[in-house]
């Protein structure tokens, strides 16, 4: 008896390690996504107060992990009313007709101290290729991915022609993400 | 010597300070109502410079009254020599505190102050909504209390030069050489 136990969950055990375990991400967790915008030399880094995600990742074989994220673009909190109303509407992130934007993987090498992504970003309806350098550690809260890519938010159609020269083209996007079970 | 006059820098950095002042009060008053657009970030922008360059004159100045003395008050009553003195302490403590806790307010919300655009100036305080609001309303009350000072001190000058006939405006207009 004891052994045929034994037998049953040696392969099990095997299952588990083979198949990276899915971490979810959210906000309550720890996670962090940000954009920074800057006008007029002034960089205002402001957070996605709302977005999910799921990481498959594991280390002994890192090309097999995949990565997903996706967050709200309603949530992006300037931390005033006004300039959050702005940033909603149609010539920005167009939060009615576009709630989401997205970031899923399509291939992931492995660099010294992570891993680097490169996948589809679907922001606006628009879908660029992006390569992001991704930086794993460990936490007592879970696996840490952290790292930051820069975007050119007209290559989404994002903003305002009157805020041409205002506000700059590019957008640096930075995330801390702790992968919860 | 015993100066009657003010220095020439002293005079300088007053009339400096005086147009930069009124420049920083006028568009913090407009600006709040301003509906979000370019226009209105920029003259944000605008008036964090201007208040950063009254803080700068104004710990010139501060340092050039320490080792400077200035002339003697004209002849006036107790109560008005008083009285010049508390506004003038006031004035020089205000031209420091209004601009910096703009500073603060400005950095609370999130945004750096980035002199002229070009000097990135360190951060007083890390992002946070309800010291953001706080500050705000302590800069707010400050600002008006300075637009007060301001005035009182401006009716008191003309006050003594026209209706006293002391001749007070001609010492901001003429310096020891």
């Amino acid at each position: 008896m004891r052994n045929r136990l034994t037998w049953l969950a040696l392969p099990l055990a095997f299952a588990g390690l083979a198949w990276a375990a899915d971490l979810n991400i959210t906000p309550a967790a720890g996670s962090k996504v940000t954009a920074t915008f800057k006008q007029e030399g002034v960089a205002v880094e402001s957070p996605f107060t709302k977005f999910t995600g799921r990481i498959a990742y594991d280390p002994a074989k890192v090309t097999a992990s995949t990565a997903l994220l996706e967050v709200e673009t309603g949530s992006f909190d300037f931390g005033d009313a006004a300039y959050n109303a702005e940033v909603r509407k149609k010539s920005w992130f167009d939060s009615a007709t576009y709630p989401k934007a997205k970031f899923q993987s399509t291939s992931i090498q492995a660099v010294a101290g992570g891993f680097q992504a490169t996948g589809q970003l679907t922001v606006k309806g628009k879908v660029q290729t992006v390569t992001v350098p991704v930086k794993v550690s460990a936490s007592a809260a879970g696996t840490v991915f952290d790292g930051s890519f820069t975007l050119s938010r007209k290559a989404f159609g994002i903003g305002d022609p009157v805020w041409e020269g205002t506000v700059d083209d590019k957008v640096v996007v930075k995330f801390h993400l702790v992968g919860g079970k | 010597m015993t100066a009657t006059y003010y220095t020439r820098t002293a005079v300088t950095l007053h009339w400096l300070i005086a147009g930069f002042i009124l420049a920083a009060l006028f568009m913090g008053w407009t600006m709040t109502d301003m509906a979000i657009s370019p226009a209105r970030l920029k003259t944000y922008n605008y008036h964090k410079w201007v208040g950063i360059t009254v803080l700068t004159l104004a710990l010139l100045r501060l340092l050039w009254r320490l080792t400077h003395r200035p002339p003697a008050l004209l002849p006036m009553p107790r109560w008005q020599r008083f009285a010049a003195r508390g506004g003038h302490a006031l004035l020089y403590g205000l031209m420091l505190v209004v601009p910096t806790s703009g500073w603060i307010y400005s950095n609370a919300s999130g945004f750096p102050v980035v002199y002229l655009g070009k000097l990135p100036l360190p951060n007083l305080v890390a992002r946070d909504k309800v010291l953001a609001d706080r500050w705000h309303e302590v800069h707010e009350v400050l600002a008006i209390t300075l637009a007060i000072v301001v005035a009182l001190h401006v009716l008191a000058a003309l006050q003594h030069h026209f209706v006293h006939k002391d001749n007070t405006l001609r010492r901001m207009f003429q310096w020891r050489h």
